[in-house]
């Protein structure tokens, strides 16, 4: 033989060890945060968004007085020192109930996302997994879509009568099926997954393997269709009350001060414009989150972040 | 095979290509080749090679926002592709220039039938009448060895088979008659005996027309089938050209000696092992799909009747082409599928009719294909490694302690622990991926292709990996592969199987050395250079 032979053995595997430079994974909430104050669009959103939640939680502190104060004397007055915004039919300070109302329009937009988040992760697991429950289940979800959500709300509010909880349950549960229908196609589409057979094959137990493995990659659609639900629970709201069928009356609600102004909007069109105003800012300001939300966690865009 | 002194069709000078906008290093660099007519230019190297970006800029279909030509010339036919205009570079592809690409099924558009997919480049680029195209396609059909083109002509891409897809894509690409064939990994996604089809059939018409053909592969077995010249690519650099001759049997350089020695042989190397106690016996199993309907049987049987026994310290492997049921049986095994009848005897104990799972999962782990899909991209190297030790009741500083030493035994450093697994190379996930399993010391592991998707160099390395924990721990190992040179270097035994039936079994000497069956022998016929030793860079020696 004229050739030196080849070594019996491969190399042996070098011990490379990867690049330091990538070793600190750019994810999590600070990144994100980032992310979406890159550009201007979202920045004013935020600034917008993050104004309202402020007055809404210093309300008493911005020179309101007591926004359910009925003064007769006082009806439909124009704005001036006294009323920043004037009053209403029955002499309530606007500007005072604007900025109360705020509170009612997050709390129920807020209260929506956490309630229709919670019941609609859970019908999403249980579906997704199990395929004895998605027949069940699932049934039953399609049932309640194909009611309109304006309609289901007005049924329900109209069974159980008009307060803050009944009306946040109205609006919640035409949301419910959205969101369990998404987390159930994320669930699915996760399930044969090399690294979640991976991890039956380690003996990992269900509700483990969902957790770890199955519910990290419903965050990021979760998030975003959050907002949306976020802005549409606002305007449900809003609906609601102008039908007479949201939150009571003499409670300050954006929905409710439409509703009241409807009879005088020949009169004193301010009635509808403020608080209509207020609505479209918050539901803008969000809904543009939620879009540059969406780009970010895009994974073909995630890359990039 | 030297071919005469004829005209340079294809000539690559000097040309460097970057990331854009410009990167740290460039992604080719200073390359230089040319292609005769007639000639087959084989282009090989490892991923990260760079040798499919410098074909892509040769066909001018590099992504225009990523990468870029910085320097260079390639010239086709003494015209500068790089200095062409957008519609000239459309005419050149049409006319000198086509491509046949890795996967056949993504190459082609499922919603229109392979006829029209090719008479569609004869509408777009000549000047023919209905009725002569369709001649002329069915006439192309018949050319690369189609069966019943009138059939061909009317189906759909998924009604055919991934060669026949592969054919198809083929015919498009010659039908125009070009001066240059690019055809990168066109083979990698087949069968071996597909394979060996296709690539005579790309050599048939070669001939026949005076192609150039530029063929990039990873794949020295297909190189040493194929190819007149070889060029040889490591990390954006050129390293070695030659002749296919002269590379096999004498590389000049060190990586190119390394690269063909990485070939695994196909010579048995390992004897059977003892009669070690049995750890699994595999009894008459059958896995059936679907249900059978009360008047159609719609049901399809991927396994039946399948029996074998693994022995301790025993590597079994488990040989076919695809859809022959080799992963359904090793799916079975580990009850990722449940089997349809028979019997799985793991340590004496029947599994089959197990409904708690959790007890068997300890003994016997499963080894993925895919290093890249089977880690949990948001977990970590340690998170991973010690979620099974953890879900069996092991406290976390004594996991952490056996999963650091058992990255240590797959060549990694402890400290990867906290990294995650996007920070890793396809064979260092795999090298986890293996630790994973193995930390769970095991009595059985199911390797289901698990070394498919790596780089030869790297391969080998993994194999080794196999080879030393089996020494060291004793375990046995099932073998899921379709490569018979990898069976070759790791198995003890060897179980062939067609259409979900073993066809042959028995010590891997016997079996691949003096098959009995013709299935066997037409497999090993159809592996690719056969008769050559990469290792000893010289042909096989028959007496063993």
């Amino acid at each position: 033989m004229t050739q030196t032979p080849a070594p019996d053995t491969p190399i042996p595997p070098a011990r490379d060890l990867p690049e330091m430079d990538s070793a600190a994974p750019d994810g999590g909430f600070g990144a994100l945060v980032r992310g979406v104050l890159s550009s201007w669009p979202s920045r004013i959103s935020a600034l917008v968004l993050g104004a309202i939640i402020l007055m809404a939680v210093l309300a008493p502190f911005l020179g309101t007085t007591d926004p359910v104060a009925i003064n007769p004397a006082l009806r439909l007055q124009g704005s001036g020192p006294e009323h920043w915004l004037g009053t209403d039919s029955f002499g309530r300070d606007v500007y005072s109930r604007i900025v109360y109302g705020a509170r009612i329009s997050l709390a129920v937009g807020a209260g929506t996302v956490l309630v229709s988040l919670l019941f609609g992760v859970f019908f999403g697991v249980i579906t997704g997994y199990f395929k004895w429950a998605d027949i069940i289940v699932m049934r039953f979800m399609d049932g309640l879509m194909a009611i309109p959500g304006i309609l289901l709300a007005i049924a329900l509010v109209a069974i159980s009568g008009a307060t803050l909880t009944t009306v946040l349950i109205a609006i919640s549960v035409p949301e419910i099926p959205r969101i369990a229908r998404m987390v159930r196609s994320v669930i699915l589409g996760v399930k044969n997954e090399p690294y979640v057979e991976a991890a039956s094959v380690l003996g990992t137990g269900v509700w483990k393997m969902v957790w770890r493995h199955m519910l990290p990659n419903t965050v990021a659609p979760l998030l975003v269709q959050g907002t949306y639900i976020f802005a549409s629970a606002i305007m449900t709201e809003s609906i609601l009350s102008f039908l007479g069928a949201g939150i009571p009356p003499e409670t300050p609600s954006w929905g409710n001060m439409m509703a009241d102004g409807r009879t005088f909007f020949l009169l004193k069109p301010e009635l509808i414009l403020y608080p209509g105003a207020m609505v479209s800012l918050t539901v803008l300001s969000v809904n543009m989150l939620g879009d540059v939300l969406r780009d970010r966690l895009d994974p073909r865009m995630a890359k990039r972040l | 095979m030297t071919t005469p002194p004829s005209q340079v069709v294809l000539s690559v000078e000097d040309v460097t290509i970057d990331t854009r906008p410009a990167g740290r290093k460039p992604i080719v660099r200073n390359i230089s080749f040319d292609v005769r007519e007639g000639e087959t230019l084989c282009i090989v190297g490892e991923s990260g090679s760079g040798k499919s970006v410098t074909s892509m800029a040769v066909m001018g279909l590099l992504p225009k926002d990523a990468l870029q030509v910085t320097g260079g010339r390639i010239l086709l036919d003494g015209e500068d592709v790089l200095q062409a205009t957008p519609a000239r570079i459309r005419e050149l592809r049409a006319q000198k220039v086509a491509m046949v690409f890795q996967e056949p099924m993504t190459a082609l558009n499922p919603v229109k039938t392979a006829g029209a997919q090719i008479d569609e480049v004869l509408r777009l680029h000549t000047n023919l009448s209905a009725a002569e195209r369709r001649q002329k396609v069915l006439h192309m059909l018949e050319r690369v060895h189609l069966p019943d083109v009138e059939r061909i002509y009317k189906s759909y891409p998924h009604q055919l088979s991934g060669g026949q897809r592969q054919r198809i894509v083929i015919a498009m690409a010659l039908i125009l008659r070009p001066r240059l064939l690019l055809a990168d990994e066109p083979t990698t996604a087949l069968d071996v005996t597909t394979q060996k089809q296709i690539l005579r059939l790309i050599k048939e018409l070669q001939e026949e027309e005076k192609t150039a053909v530029v063929f990039v592969t990873h794949d020295f077995g297909v190189v040493s089938e194929i190819a007149d010249r070889i060029v040889v690519m490591n990390r954006g650099d050129l390293v070695e050209t030659g002749t296919c001759a002269e590379i096999l049997s004498n590389p000049r350089q060190d990586y190119t000696r390394m690269l063909v020695a990485s070939v695994p042989s196909l010579i048995p190397r390992c004897v059977p092992v003892p009669a070690n106690p049995k750890v699994l016996e595999v009894v008459a199993l059958e896995k059936r799909y679907g249900k059978k309907g009360l008047y159609r049987d719609r049901s399809v049987l991927a396994a039946q009747n399948i029996s074998f026994t693994v022995r301790k310290g025993e590597i079994t492997g488990i040989i076919g082409e695809s859809g022959s049921g080799k992963s359904t049986v090793a799916r079975c095994v580990m009850r990722l599928t449940d089997p349809s009848g028979g019997a799985i005897v793991l340590n004496g104990h029947d599994i089959v009719p197990l409904r708690n799972l959790r007890p068997m999962r300890q003994h016997v782990q499963y080894i993925f294909q895919d290093p890249y899909r089977s880690l949990n991209p948001r977990r970590t190297i340690g998170q991973s490694l010690m979620e099974g030790l953890l879900n069996y009741g092991l406290r976390e500083t004594e996991a952490a302690r056996k999963a650091a030493a058992t990255l240590e035994l797959v060549n990694l450093p402890a400290e990867v622990m906290n990294r995650y697994p996007h920070q890793f190379s396809g064979g260092q996930r795999q090298r986890i991926a293996i630790a994973r399993a193995v930390v769970m010391e095991p009595d059985l592991l199911i390797a289901d292709e698990a070394v498919s998707a790596l780089d030869v160099t790297v391969q080998a390395q993994v194999l080794q990996l196999f080879e030393e924990i089996r020494a060291r721990t004793g375990i046995s190992i099932l073998f899921i592969t379709h490569d018979l040179r990898v069976a070759a270097q790791i198995c003890n035994t060897i179980v062939v199987m067609q259409d979900g039936r073993i066809v042959e079994q028995g010590a891997a000497r016997d079996v691949l050395a003096a098959p009995v069956q013709a299935y066997t022998r037409s497999l090993i016929d159809a592996a690719p250079a056969p008769d050559w030793d990469f290792q000893n860079f010289r042909p096989v020696s028959r007496a063993l």
